[in-house]
């Protein structure tokens, strides 16, 4: 799990680094899963238990890791949206997705 | 358990959501904006007696108990934040009115502009860490519509590099929580105090606090400001203003959170660290106000002096520093907002950003000049006007602390923030008067009853500030005995 997190972060920050948006974009939504799983393994891996505390069980599955990660999910999901939706105005207005053509200052 | 306390998430919140039923009645949208930001004023005001009565108010959420539910809590702190933000919001939607355009009226401003204040309102709120990271996701996800909603050029590209940014820094923030979560098996904020002493602050910990610090400070414009400039002088100038005023504050809050209830156990590394950070923060940010001659970009600059030397007193941490830090942070709050509407009225009637350009305002607008004036020297910290208070107690705290170089720098960074402004009031105000009444891109009218809102603000907060420091000083030390805190919480209930 943990080389796993590694090569997805990994990934992600390589295709943050490149210059096309929409690598950028990937990079960020790679970088995210990388961060939920983190989350996952944050309440400790344990199989075969079910999430629910009864009076005879003394082992159970952690669930508020899966509750977080369910939010971080619906977040991302949105921010990734409205993401696409705004790199493909800017795609339209700049005729370009070359970050390096974005650069700059407004005085141009 | 207070009910009151939910009022200032949920009054924006539901506004905000039937606001988008009705996006053609502009009218109706601006009546009930403005009765949602004044109610929400009114319930930070009850929230306020109620404390100063019978101590620091909580509500469990669905009756949950202390660590296992979402609470909320309203400590000194956190309430004053909140009235000032709504009073800074009140006076920023006024501002809009006249200026921001039907376009961007029809579009949703009002709702998002509500949305975005029920995401500031829940985060000085909330004492759950994971809500915490909630509530920073709604107030981001509204200001990322808000500084690219009209679709210019520079705001798309500007947009594209905010968004960027505060993806990464969330992603970090979930990381830290996950570390948290792992050592402490707990989200609840006092419970993790509670654990956090229990076990000592390790390197570990330490290493999530500044991991905690990193993200923060990046939201708070603390030493990692470098995405601030160009996304705040993007959107027009009323919701440049809330930026300037609200947003890097909710980090400031966080970082005051974090470091006073949890981390308070190694103050010599993370403390220090926010010290230095603040240090650096304002000789950059002072250096940048003092070379830009765009009267914008001289503005952002000024929001990152400010937060610096907000976090200059609280790197202190004594109650006299405290003190001076929140005085300065509610004052910063005002006067970021003004300065920033000033400097909005004044792109209005120029038509141009750059001060070489415009010469002379104050003959045909000695009203908007003067207030300027007022707002120069208030931000400067000089008597009767509010940012002197903020400043004497931050510098003598850190000298009390042996800080000195930490004040001094303090102390010349306000040199740096007079010489911007009074470059801008000279090039701007003073002078030839180049362009008559006539030939000017916009008018001020209507303009002007905000900025005269918060002027009257700033001289009252200055010349009364007797009345208000023990609230604050109340405030600061609650920040200083996380007890109270954890107290009130738990309510008695046995701390697992």
């Amino acid at each position: 799990m943990a080389i796993l997190i590694g090569l997805l972060a990994a990934i992600g920050t390589y295709l943050i680094l490149s210059k096309q948006m929409l690598r950028v974009i990937l990079g960020l939504s790679l970088i995210t899963h990388a961060v939920n799983l983190l989350l996952l393994t944050s309440g400790g891996l344990k199989t075969g238990h079910p999430p629910l505390l009864s009076e005879k069980s003394t082992v159970f599955t952690d669930s508020i890791p899966q509750a977080l990660i369910l939010t971080a999910i619906v977040i991302n999901f949105a921010v990734t949206a409205f993401l696409l939706v705004l790199s493909y105005r800017t795609y339209k207005l700049y005729g370009t997705d070359d970050l390096e053509q974005l650069r700059g200052n407004d005085d141009e | 358990m207070n009910n009151v306390l939910i009022l200032p998430i949920i009054l924006p919140l539901i506004t905000g959501m039937l606001l988008i039923i009705f996006r053609e009645k502009i009218i109706l949208q601006r009546v009930f904006s403005l009765l949602a930001v004044f109610l929400t004023g009114t319930s930070a005001v009850i929230l306020l007696k109620q404390i100063q009565e019978s101590g620091i108010q909580t509500l469990q959420l669905g009756g949950w108990v202390a660590p296992f539910g979402i609470g909320l809590v309203g400590d000194f702190l956190s309430v004053l934040l909140i009235l000032t933000s709504s009073i800074v919001a009140l006076c920023c939607l006024l501002y809009s009115f006249r200026s921001i355009g039907e376009e961007r009226e029809k579009h949703f401003f009002y709702p998002l502009f509500l949305f975005l204040l029920t995401g500031v309102n829940g985060s000085f709120l909330t004492g759950d860490l994971f809500n915490l990271y909630v509530f920073f996701e709604v107030l981001l996800i509204a200001s990322y519509v808000l500084v690219s909603l009209g679709g210019k050029k520079f705001q798309l590209r500007e947009g594209i590099k905010y968004v960027v940014i505060n993806v990464v820094s969330s992603s970090f923030f979930l990381v830290a929580i996950a570390y948290l979560y792992s050592v402490t098996g707990t989200l609840s904020m006092a419970h993790i105090s509670v654990r956090v002493a229990e076990v000592g602050q390790d390197g570990f910990m330490t290493v999530i606090a500044l991991l905690f610090l990193m993200v923060f400070a990046t939201k708070a414009a603390l030493f990692l400001f470098y995405w601030l400039p160009g996304s705040y002088s993007a959107p027009p100038t009323a919701i440049a203003a809330v930026f300037a005023a609200l947003l890097t504050k909710v980090g400031i809050y966080a970082i005051f959170r974090m470091f006073s209830l949890i981390f308070y156990h190694e103050p010599q590394i993370t403390h220090i660290t926010i010290g230095v950070l603040a240090a650096l923060t304002m000789i950059l940010g002072g250096m940048g106000a003092i070379g830009y001659w765009d009267i914008k970009k001289i503005l952002t600059y000024n929001v990152i002096l400010g937060s610096g030397f907000i976090l200059a007193g609280f790197a202190a941490f004594s109650t006299e520093a405290l003190t001076g830090s929140i005085f300065y942070l509610m004052h910063d709050m005002i006067i970021k907002a003004l300065i920033f509407l000033i400097g909005g009225a004044v792109i209005a009637l120029t038509g141009t950003q750059k001060l070489q350009e415009m010469s002379g305002l104050i003959r045909t607008h000695p009203k908007l000049g003067w207030m300027f004036f007022i707002a120069a020297l208030s931000i400067s910290g000089i008597p009767p006007f509010s940012g002197f208070v903020g400043k004497v107690f931050v510098t003598k705290g850190t000298f009390e602390m042996n800080l000195f170089w930490l004040g001094i720098i303090g102390l010349f960074s306000s040199l740096l923030i007079l010489y911007s402004m009074v470059k801008i009031f000279m090039n701007a105000f003073w002078g030839e008067t180049i362009l008559s009444e006539e030939e000017e891109k916009g008018t001020d009218k209507g303009l002007l009853f905000p900025i005269f809102l918060l002027t009257l603000l700033t001289i009252l907060l200055g010349v009364f500030a007797e009345g208000l420091v023990p609230f604050i000083e109340q405030a600061a030390e609650g920040l200083l005995n996380p007890e109270a805190y954890i107290n009130a919480v738990f309510n008695g209930n046995p701390i697992p």
